[in-house]
């Protein structure tokens, strides 16, 4: 539920970086939240409880998508607030870069069409069981906008394994009527996997891009709003719980 | 002082020998050879405009609004709310016809340069690209380099790139056109001018390191004509860093928008050499600079090298003793190069050392300044043709099959959609994206307001060709006309001028013709020219593009929540033509499409009609009483009435988004129409033109605009619009798209084949 309690996330930002702006002002939509940038030289997350980190192009993307980036100052602190169980949202590139930095499983490869694609794309959500889907209902269809080059999701089988039997597999490309179908999927990502979460489920990638998808009177629509809802409210309630 | 340079080198730089004598006037003797270098590159058609400097000044270019006119790096107007928008479109044609994908790349990232540089953050990129048939692998090569390279570039910035234009004509085969737009937002208060100042403050150069690359890309590229040599060129082409430039942007706007340098200018055509003398000419102030401080990304380089090295991502900037600590800490945080490499002094000279020594020392003012001025003696060329084409049953056989002829059309690559290419480019982040491409007009909001901005790019080559006078209005015309159609009130111009050789006559005339068919509409739109860029030597073996004055324009909107498209929204509601009803063979989609001809003469615009039509439209559309607009453009009528059948199928944000499901709109299906067209009588142009229903359904004319309303509003827009011609021709409803003239039918097809039809581009590229 939405509350004007406080809330403080964080909103990584690495050169190249180019949705930062974007996601701030996404996550301030939200009544009671405060966007805090954390720069990727720093250490210190200034005691945010929740941190995005945002998409683009992180050092031009020069080498693998995230590979730079995952050896920057704040990664280590980001690494050690997602074992101490802090919530993380990793967003198109800031997804590319928790692959890189070992924080979820599998690896992120050129689109099948070998071209950038921006197109509205339907996602069924596949659990509801996470962090970051838990305001969604089951099976909920998102219509949101992907734009990248290398989204193409991949993983080896005995992980894949794991991660259907965890209940890891978070967001999937469907056609309108919520159907896995020829021509839903816009990067040819195995089993039409759009996100994925981590076996503790408090760390979290997609491809799409929710935070251009928070007021309905642009052109992005609103449906990104229930993810970062969902973040919102476990953020609170651990607070809550904590105190 | 270095060595003396001779009249044999002025000439392998592209000098003339007058040219030549007047350098060694202005020097008083031989020019060294750093000093002919940077008279090159200066005094070439591509930076000195020596043959268009004449004739430019008759654009409109003040206005309330106008904040900034042309002579700086890019227009400013006033939107309203503190808000300002700085747009400029500038060619990156000869290079991108070498190296499509560099050439495209730093076409973007030139013109964005030119935005931050005056202090505006850029909101958005348009690209209007021109290439020969589709049918010939390098055209395909071309596009497919060249709006690879504007993704490249521009995905990286996070600057979504909003609208454009692709045409394909075989004129253009030698020589494609991309004429990169950008336009970007800041505070009235924020505007910063390229303009050094400050006797002893500091020359700094920021950015990427300086290279061979694009050595003469401005003289020997941009300011001659294409030959057999065009593979050697490859060289002149510079490569692209969109990384660092993302960096030089957030860099930038600190420095400017915390006052920590005086001014700064992008490192553009000519790089270092047009750089600083502009800025000096514009201080009158001169510049001392130490070629030798420059870093480099090879050792060897010499210094005229070095001063016209067009090695991209760099900005020099003019800062005081006191702000340099502040300067190098805001390019340390974002790991960009920071070098001072001269002064500023009273010596109104561009002086140039190399190791302590004097190599170059230039009167600032007359490079910049001064470049020559040519006028060639225009020569109305024999093609150009004085009254519409004969449309006789034997030249233009009419058409069996209407919905055929229809379908061929939305085909057509130059009417189909250009999905296949925005698909490739981030045209939604920063959030403000309102209306995506695809449509009449990409609109924005205004964050924090409830203002917006739209864009639009517009140019038909074509009736150019055959008017040039007539097809420059007909393009001014028709960007405010695509404007209106979603709502906003067309402000002002940037315009790109593409032509062939200026040093012939028959190219002149062109040139001279267009600029006056631009100026006559922008004075009559009220949409004055604050910026732009031209163009020649668009040739290739002697033979010239069509002359091409793209226009690009700027709308706003008080209240960006009116804004409108094309889509029909529900069964049952009124067709509406607002505008004449008569239309042209002449220079018409349908004339090449249909019979392979581009002939005869286009219909000029009646300009008050024009501003009275745009006005009446965005009156009824603030008032909500319009539900959907769509300008008549190539294809005519029906293929406008289809575009709106087709765009019905999905609505806002997911417009043309996923056509293989129809969905979201309000009616959740795509949406037809029946119309009745009335009588052939009065179809307008040549001999014969009457009496042919496929000229109705297919040709072209101005102002000419599609509405769609509720029945029960119908009353209240026929009272906005007034004594303005219009007619009811039929309403939104089936599935199918009917036509019918004096009763009799001619035509219905199902909405999905047009659509099929119209989504056909990706077919024609695999």
């Amino acid at each position: 539920m939405t509350s004007a309690r406080p809330v403080r996330l964080g909103v990584v930002v690495f050169p190249g970086i180019n949705t930062d702006g974007d996601t701030h002002h996404a996550l301030e939509t939200f009544p009671g939240v405060s966007a805090e940038y954390l720069w990727h030289k720093d250490t210190d997350l200034k005691g945010v409880q929740g941190i995005v980190i945002p998409g683009g192009f992180s050092y031009g993307d020069y080498l693998r998508c995230g590979a730079i980036a995952r050896f920057s100052p704040i990664m280590q602190s980001i690494a050690e607030f997602a074992a101490d169980g802090g919530l993380v949202m990793g967003i198109c590139n800031g997804f590319q870069i928790l692959i890189e930095a070992g924080l979820l499983p599998g690896g992120l490869i050129r689109n099948t069409g070998l071209k950038f694609v921006c197109r509205y794309v339907n996602l069924r959500v596949e659990t509801t069981a996470t962090p970051f889907t838990s305001a969604c209902a089951p099976g909920e269809l998102l219509r949101i906008v992907v734009k990248h080059n290398e989204g193409n999701y991949t993983v080896d089988p005995a992980t894949f394994a794991r991660m259907k039997a965890g209940d890891q597999i978070v967001l999937r490309y469907v056609n309108a009527a919520g159907e896995r179908a020829e021509g839903a999927n816009p990067n040819g990502a195995l089993d039409d996997i759009a996100g994925v979460c981590n076996e503790t489920r408090n760390v979290f990638g997609m491809m799409p891009h929710p935070e251009n998808s928070v007021e309905a009177e642009l052109a992005g629509g609103g449906a990104g709003r229930k993810l970062f809802q969902s973040m919102i409210d476990n953020v609170l309630h651990t607070a809550e719980v904590a105190r | 002082m270095s060595r003396r340079a001779t009249l044999e080198a002025a000439i392998k730089l592209g000098l003339t020998a007058e040219e030549y004598e007047h350098i060694c006037q202005i020097q008083d003797g031989e020019p060294t050879y750093v000093e002919l270098a940077i008279y090159s590159l200066m005094w070439s058609e591509h930076c000195g405009y020596k043959h268009s400097r004449p004739i430019l000044g008759r654009f409109p270019s003040s206005g309330p609004r106008i904040l900034q006119g042309p002579g700086e790096n890019a227009g400013i107007i006033d939107v309203g709310d503190g808000w300002a928008v700085a747009m400029k479109v500038e060619s990156h044609n000869h290079p991108s016809a070498v190296e499509p994908f560099q050439g495209a790349a730093t076409g973007v990232g030139g013109i964005v340069r030119d935005i931050f540089t005056m202090g505006a953050r850029p909101c958005v990129s348009l690209d209007s690209l021109r290439f020969g048939e589709l049918d010939e692998p390098r055209q395909r090569y071309l596009l497919d380099g060249v709006v690879g390279g504007i993704a490249h570039y521009g995905n990286c910035l996070g600057i979504p790139t909003v609208g454009g234009e692709i045409y394909f004509e075989d004129s253009y085969a030698g020589n494609c056109l991309v004429n990169a737009m950008s336009a970007g937002l800041l505070r009235t208060d924020q505007i910063v001018r390229a303009i050094a100042s400050g006797i002893g403050n500091h020359v700094v150069l920021i950015g990427s390191k300086t290279g061979r690359d694009g050595i003469g890309g401005a003289s020997v590229l941009a300011s001659q004509e294409f030959d057999e040599t065009l593979e050697e060129k490859r060289p002149s082409v510079q490569v692209g860093d969109p990384f660092t430039e993302k960096k030089l942007i957030e860099a930038c706007l600190v420095l400017l928008h915390e006052h920590l340098v005086v001014s700064m200018q992008d490192l553009g055509a000519a790089g270092l050499t047009s750089s600083s003398s502009e800025m000096a000419s514009k201080g009158m102030v001169g510049l001392d600079l130490h070629a030798d401080r420059v870093p480099l990304r090879e050792a060897d380089m010499e210094p005229w090298e070095i001063m016209i090295s067009e090695s991209q991502e760099r900005m020099l900037a003019i800062a005081t003793d006191d702000q340099l600590p502040a300067v190098r800490e805001v390019c340390e945080r974002w790991d960009l190069d920071c070098t001072v490499i001269g002064e500023v002094t009273d010596s109104k000279m561009l002086r140039v050392y190399w190791h302590g020594a004097r190599v170059a020392d230039i009167p600032a003012r007359r490079l910049a300044d001064e470049s020559p001025v040519v006028r060639t003696p225009s020569v109305k060329p024999a093609y150009i043709q004085d009254e519409p084409v004969a449309v006789t049953d034997v030249a233009y056989p009419p058409p069996e099959d209407l919905g055929a002829a229809l379908t061929q059309l939305l085909a057509a690559p130059n009417i189909a959609s250009k999905r296949w290419a925005y698909q490739q480019y981030d045209y939604i982040v920063q959030a403000n994206t309102v209306q995506i491409p695809g449509s009449d007009a990409a609109v924005l909001r205004l964050k924090g307001t409830k203002r917006g901005i739209a864009f639009v790019n517009d140019c038909n080559g074509r009736h150019c060709y055959l008017d040039p006078y007539r097809g420059a209005k007909a393009a001014v015309a028709e960007a405010a006309r695509n404007l209106s159609c979603a709502g906003a009130l067309p402000v002002a111009v940037t315009d790109c001028l593409n032509f062939g050789n200026p040093e012939k006559g028959e190219i002149y005339w062109q040139f001279e013709q267009a600029v006056e068919g631009l100026a006559q509409a922008c004075e009559a739109l009220e949409t004055p020219v604050v910026s732009g860029n031209v163009s020649f030597y668009n040739e290739s073996f002697g033979k010239a593009i069509y002359p091409t004055p793209m226009v690009g324009m700027l709308g706003v909107f008080d209240d960006v929540s009116i804004h409108i498209d094309a889509a029909f929204q529900d069964e049952g509601d009124v067709i509406v033509v607002l505008g004449p009803h008569a239309a042209w063979m002449d220079g018409s989609e349908y004339q090449k499409v249909a019979y392979g001809k581009v002939e005869g003469r286009v219909p000029d615009v009646d300009l008050s009609l024009e501003a009275k039509l745009q006005a009446r439209l965005r009156e009824a559309i603030a008032a909500g009483l319009v539900k959907s607009a769509h300008d008549c453009a190539e294809g005519g009528l029906a293929v406008a009435l289809a575009e709106c059948c087709i765009a019905s199928g999905t609505t806002g944000g997911a417009q043309y988004a996923d056509p293989e499901v129809p969905r979201s709109g309000r009616s959740g299906r795509w949406l037809g129409a029946q119309v009745e067209l009335g009588s052939v009588a009065a179809t307008g142009g040549g001999a014969g033109a009457a009496g042919r229903p496929d000229l109705v359904l297919f040709g072209e004319a101005p102002s000419r605009v599609i509405v769609s309303v509720a029945p029960e509003l119908l009353g209240p827009l026929q009272a906005v619009l007034g004594e303005l011609e219009h007619r009811v021709i039929g309403r939104v409803t089936g599935a199918a798209l009917g036509c019918t003239m004096e009763r009799k039918e001619l035509f219905t097809t199902p909405v999905s084949e047009l659509h099929s039809a119209y989504e056909s581009l990706p077919q024609r590229l695999a």
